[in-house]
């Protein structure tokens, strides 16, 4: 292994391939950016590309590519509130907030600085316990994957603080647009009103760029000066005080590290779900939780930690085993048997040269990102300095693109205009989109897993007892019922302090 | 950045926007024009991938699209239109696209046969999609992870006859070509087991691995990357398959079936019966080269090359042996 890591280092250091990693750490960053283009597409744009060079030289612009663009996304969801790319929605939260304080550039600092935490903790882990952990996503059955989404919608009671009733219903009309199209398991057309294009469901980039764009567009165009009042200046020496003061929190780091390889690593669960979780968890254990929501730096820190760490988690499966943890690893899995090289114990050995290049090259192209963004935040920041009227029609542009562009189909156009103005008439009536976009992502999920454990759990004697016996299972459904309960837990816990301290 | 230069940018934008516009309608103009002259083709050619980016549909048409070229005269250029088991690109097919040629679409065995036959909303029939060259076979194989006591067929049909239904065995969805693998199979064993169908082969490979489903039926590419954590029972062609020597097909074994997923390419319907023959051409040139058939083997496909008739011919073949088996367990009346 020694041996591969000292020929991996000199092929990083050469001048043509530290190029490589710019070019796909820059063109990731843009396609992040850009709503509606996503890792996987980019990815996918990318790879005949790459049939023309050596396997590790091509590795090496798609791992770039793949860090920068789940950094990008996280810059439309701090300034146009829109997630970029699927992984940033929760960035949207605090980003978004902090920008509109006038605090664009240090959103967007932290933003690149967990990001880079991320993407190098991530990459740790990949290095060095990707046998264990791709062997403890094995373990992940179907009716693990249940409760993890479980897990994922208690997490709609943290988020909807100001009314509980409100996330609870958002969250079940995701639920509910999650079973449009031909079902996952038993293929039965749902919801289709015999229109073949709506066979295919509802797209969660189309879904995105609706709740969470348009809204925004129409608010520009309702209210121009009172849009326009948004402030951005330059401040300075605000760089070093923003990453020591994230360094600073080493917990949160930590946590949001192990939390996004781990969801990564898991099959079927990707950078939004981690990324999510990750911020939920940060408000779960912060001393100040009300500050979340409003335009507090770990609100940024922690989604985009996790996500960056999740690019590696999701690599783990995918090298070791030749299963993706996430849609761009499964387009990567494609580019490797293009170039004759099959995922699998083989790749530590046979080509070890190749695959320890792509790892070493990623800690790189994540350096890279970090020098490139940091100084890129001041020229993202000026886009708060456009004036609406120019940029809204911009955005529309971009989203009906975006939400073509996707599955090449008109319909998806359709759809995601149709979630914006029910996004935007929600948003009057006090609805937030995050609970309808994380329902229809864990919809899914839940429904998959539920529907093939019972069906295993019959052939097995009763899914009852199937689903309880697991140990894994167990402890995931301990962690249900807590996380499910927390709200209570917390109103509790502050009632007695604030008897004590009376 | 100032207003006054953004305003002069928007300008810029507003003169690009125009020179857009003037560009569009000159290629659309063209691009018909061009359509009337004899020479087809003389703009690139778009192939549609129904599934998404890195499946095996998608990995065959990369490593067919530098050849395609060549023997074309113009470029290829992939796009994807996933959605509904490569429901939407077939009906899109069938009603919408132009048929002139330059919109290809992959196809794939038993897909646009069971589709229009189990769904009314498939929005296609199977007639409606212009075979044009069938390219690969993945053979489908039956699998146990090498800590299960079957060591052959026979011992796991036997302990299915001991314990029905108590088997598990994962697939591909449902009404796929692994669900009718597996239909076939208990029909042929005279055996009861239980089909888990999963979302994708991904998923359906990671929970097999893991334990929770007893056997796999699984791709021939699946299978090869995990030979040494597995045990093959019985693989679905006609002879042996040239990857794994030592494992008996299900033929040899008593099961008289093959199992597999066919892929070729085919037009909308009303494409104009020369141009069909120039892409037909192209294909089997393609499907019959060396490199091409050696490439497919490498990465676990079996190579094929039936032309536009004896495509369309089998396509009716299997379209047949399909609806009588369904209409015999009850599914199809």
């Amino acid at each position: 292994m020694l041996d591969f890591f000292v020929i991996a280092l000199k092929h990083c250091l050469e001048l043509h391939n530290i190029m490589l990693m710019l070019l796909g750490v820059w063109g990731g960053v843009v396609i992040g950016a850009l709503p509606g283009l996503t890792a996987t597409m980019g990815i996918a744009l990318l790879v005949p590309f790459t049939f023309v060079m050596p396997p590790e030289k091509g590795l090496i612009l798609l791992g770039g590519l793949y860090a920068g663009a789940i950094y990008g996304g996280s810059i439309a969801a701090i300034l146009i509130n829109t997630p970029g790319t699927p992984s940033a929605i929760a960035t949207t939260f605090d980003g978004h907030p902090m920008a509109l304080k006038g605090e664009a550039e240090e959103a967007l600092t932290a933003s690149i600085t967990g990001s880079f935490i991320g993407g190098i903790g991530g990459n740790i882990f990949l290095l060095s316990l990707s046998p264990l952990l791709a062997m403890i996503s094995l373990k992940f059955g179907p009716p693990e994957m249940f409760w993890v989404a479980m897990l994922g919608l208690t997490i709609i009671a943290t988020f909807a603080t100001e009314s509980l009733l409100k996330g609870f219903i958002g969250g079940l009309i995701g639920l509910v647009l999650a079973t449009v199209g031909i079902s996952p398991i038993a293929g039965e057309s749902r919801f289709t009103f015999g229109n073949p294009n709506l066979a295919g469901g509802i797209e969660l980039i189309c879904a995105l760029i609706g709740f969470f764009c348009i809204p925004q567009v129409i608010k520009m165009v309702e209210s121009p000066e009172k849009a326009e009042m948004i402030k951005y200046k330059r401040k300075k020496g605000i760089l070093f005080r923003l990453i020591l003061r994230i360094l600073s929190m080493p917990g949160l780091l930590i946590r949001s590290i192990v939390i996004g390889t781990f969801i990564g690593v898991v099959p079927g669960a990707g950078g939004n779900i981690a990324a999510l979780v990750s911020y939920n968890e940060a408000m779960r254990w912060s001393k100040n939780p009300e500050k979340f929501g409003k335009g507090c730096i770990e609100g940024v820190v922690a989604p985009e930690t996790a996500n960056n760490a999740e690019v590696s988690g999701s690599l783990i499966p995918l090298l070791t085993l030749g299963i993706p943890g996430a849609p761009p690893a499964a387009v990567l899995l494609g580019a490797l048997l293009i170039q004759g090289i099959r995922p699998g114990p083989e790749l530590y050995t046979v080509h070890g040269e190749i695959t320890y290049t792509f790892i070493i090259s990623l800690f790189f192209s994540n350096f890279f990102m970090f020098l490139s963004a940091v100084f890129g935040a001041r020229l993202f920041a000026k886009v708060m300095l456009v004036p609406r009227h120019l940029l809204a029609p911009v955005i529309v542009v971009l989203s009906v693109i975006g939400s073509y562009a996707i599955r090449n189909n008109m319909m998806d156009v359709a759809i995601m205009l149709g979630c914006g103005f029910a996004g935007y008439v929600g948003g009057k009536l006090g609805f937030h989109p995050a609970p309808i976009v994380l329902g229809l992502i864990l919809g899914k999920i839940a429904e998959i897993g539920l529907v093939e454990a019972m069906t295993i759990g019959a052939a097995k004697g009763g899914w009852f007892v199937y689903f309880i016996t697991r140990p894994l299972s167990a402890v995931l459904i301990v962690l249900v019922v807590f996380s499910a309960a927390w709200p209570i837990i917390r109103s509790r816990k502050k009632k007695a302090t604030g008897r004590s301290g009376s | 950045m100032s207003i006054s230069s953004l305003q002069k940018e928007g300008e810029i934008m507003k003169k690009s926007l125009f020179a857009l516009f003037l560009t569009v309608a000159l290629a659309l103009f063209l691009g018909t024009a061009q359509s009337m002259a004899k020479d087809f083709p003389s703009k690139p050619i778009t192939y549609i991938i129904p599934f998404n980016p890195g499946g095996q549909s998608d990995v065959t048409a990369q490593v067919q699209k530098a050849d395609l070229k060549k023997l074309l005269g113009v470029p290829v250029i992939i796009t994807y239109k996933p959605g509904a088991g490569g429901a939407v690109a077939w009906s899109q097919l069938a009603r919408s696209i132009k048929p002139d040629g330059y919109t290809i679409c992959g196809n794939n065995i038993p897909h646009i046969i069971l589709q229009p036959l189990l769904r009314k909303d498939a929005g296609y029939k199977t007639e409606d999609l212009v075979p044009i060259v069938m390219f690969e076979t993945t053979p489908i194989g039956l699998a146990v992870l090498k800590d299960k006591p079957w060591k052959t067929l026979k011992d796991f049909i036997e302990s299915a006859k001991a314990n029905p239904g108590k088997i598990t065995v994962g697939g591909c969805g449902k009404y796929t070509g692994h669900h009718i693998t597996f239909l076939m199979l208990q029909k042929l064993a005279g055996i009861k087991l239980t089909y888990v169908s999963f979302t994708g082969a991904a998923p359906s490979v990671a929970n097999f691995l893991g334990g929770h489903v007893d056997a796999l039926l699984g791709n021939s590419n699946d299978l090869l990357a995990h030979k040494d954590k597995i045990r093959i029972l019985a693989i679905g062609t006609e002879e042996r398959a040239p990857w794994y020597k030592e494992v008996p097909t299900f033929i040899e074994q008593g099961i008289n079936m093959t199992a597999g997923i066919d892929r070729g390419v085919c037009a909308p319907p009303g494409i104009p019966p020369d141009r069909l023959a120039v892409l037909e051409k192209a294909f089997l040139k393609l499907s019959k080269s060396e490199s091409y058939r050696n490439k497919m083997f490498e990465m676990g496909f079996i190579p094929r090359a039936l032309g536009s008739k004896e495509f369309a011919a089998y396509i009716q073949k299997q379209k047949q042996i399909l609806t009588n088996l369904l209409k015999e367990m009850g599914i199809l009346k």
